[in-house]
């Protein structure tokens, strides 16, 4: 045991929780998704984790968090706080790149630069994720999880959803 | 969430208190009279967009009532589920029946404008952990009142059918969403304070923005203002059944695991 912990670094807690899914868009992991802020290892060795939701009212947060804990405990640590932080607060521009990709092969469009302005009514620039037409309609300011809209592409028909900018 | 910085008496704490529990007490009652159109819309992508909507509501209230766990320890269930009507301090405005569909757009755009205006001036508050909370939530809402936004003009410029509704519902709505400016007991002092927004303040941006797309954009007539309101200890009589079901399950099984 006392072996295991002396190797625990800040690199392989990043390493583990790059593999933790996002438990509704599996292809990306809570490190593609920006929400892991912060990893604190303590003289104890006690891990400290910092994370923010991406909303609010995410019904996968808890999931989320016992995730989190659950990969750090895999590692050998021998205590582990996941915390969470709402500043700053999350931002869709902190979805890594190689992230993007993957959720336009999954099929939905990855999010537009977020503004922090106040009111638009103006939708965002979407692009269809199957076929690269801006030729689509929101068919649905809302989607299935609360960081999804519903769009359709008139160009090649396929519907998709897209993520909101925040 | 950040640790605040401000000390806070304890008259302020108690009216902070009472302030977080009202905020999230409209979210709760707001985000159940939206639930209520779930499997019943008028077409699917709207059952969705409003089920979204009272998930983020209740998101806001989680976050709320965090805040004052972290005042006086109690637990967000037990106050969502556990507390009677007269306990609430929910506004009059949020209890009322869902109504049709051109209420509840209606009622759910009056809200988020107010909510989306007292968010953006609550991230200026000197209490660190709700400036925190509001500039988390203020993202989400902008959402909202584009959505409900567009649906009100949608159904103002719609048929003479669904014009005579959004108008029958302005006329209904329009004596009670003066309750949403009701302060608590001690409000006062936190505003004075920079703590919470002015009410006084924000409310002018909302008529701002709300009274010109209702009047010009929309073609509505708004009816005259309502009489001087009572405060939220003052309930409808329709609190009490949306209490009932609401918390029924929670009752029955008080010591299930996961809430």
């Amino acid at each position: 045991m006392t072996a295991i912990q002396f190797q625990l670094t800040p690199q392989a807690i990043w390493a583990a929780l790059d593999t933790v899914p996002d438990p509704e868009i599996p292809v990306v992991s809570v490190t593609d998704m920006g929400m892991v802020r912060d990893v604190q290892i303590g003289e104890d060795g006690a891990v400290t984790v910092t994370f923010t939701p991406t909303f609010s009212g995410c019904p996968a947060l808890h999931v989320i968090r016992d995730s989190i804990g659950q990969a750090v405990r895999d590692l050998g640590a021998s205590a582990v706080e996941v915390k969470s932080t709402l500043t700053p607060p999350w931002t869709t521009d902190w979805i890594k790149e190689d992230a993007r990709e993957r959720l336009r092969q999954y099929g939905i469009a990855p999010p537009a630069p977020a503004e922090d302005g106040l009111i638009q009514l103006q939708a965002d620039a979407t692009r269809c994720p199957r076929c690269a037409s801006f030729d689509v309609r929101m068919t649905g300011s809302f989607g299935p999880t609360l960081c999804k809209r519903l769009y359709v592409c008139d160009s090649c028909k396929e519907p998709f959803e897209g993520f909101k900018s925040v | 969430m950040t640790a605040p910085t401000t000390i806070l008496s304890a008259v302020q704490q108690a009216a902070l208190i009472r302030k977080l529990t009202a905020l999230a007490d409209d979210e709760i009652i707001l985000a159940q009279r939206g639930g209520e159109w779930t499997g019943h819309a008028p077409i699917l992508e709207e059952d969705i967009a409003l089920a979204n909507i009272a998930q983020d509501e209740l998101g806001h209230a989680g976050m709320y009532l965090e805040l004052r766990r972290a005042l006086d320890g109690s637990d967000a269930d037990a106050l969502a589920f556990t507390r009677s009507a007269d306990e609430f301090s929910s506004s009059r405005f949020v209890e009322l029946p869902k109504g049709d569909w051109a209420f509840t757009m209606l009622r759910q755009y009056l809200y988020d404008a107010y909510e989306a205006l007292w968010l953006d001036a609550a991230r200026k508050s000197t209490y660190e952990p709700l400036a925190e909370v509001a500039n988390k939530a203020f993202r989400e809402e902008r959402f909202h009142l584009q959505h409900t936004a567009l649906w009100v003009e949608r159904l103002a410029l719609g048929t003479p059918e669904s014009m005579k509704r959004t108008q029958d519902a302005l006329n209904a709505l329009w004596p009670y969403v003066g309750q949403l400016w009701q302060p608590v007991e001690g409000e006062a002092g936190l505003i004075e304070a920079g703590l919470l927004p002015d009410l006084n303040a924000v409310r002018t941006r909302w008529e701002g923005l709300i009274v010109p797309h209702l009047r010009v954009q929309c073609g509505l007539i708004l009816p005259p203002g309502g009489a001087e309101q009572p405060g939220r200890d003052t309930h409808t009589e329709y609190l009490v059944p949306l209490l009932d079901e609401m918390q029924r399950v929670y009752r029955a099984h008080p010591d299930t695991p996961y809430w």
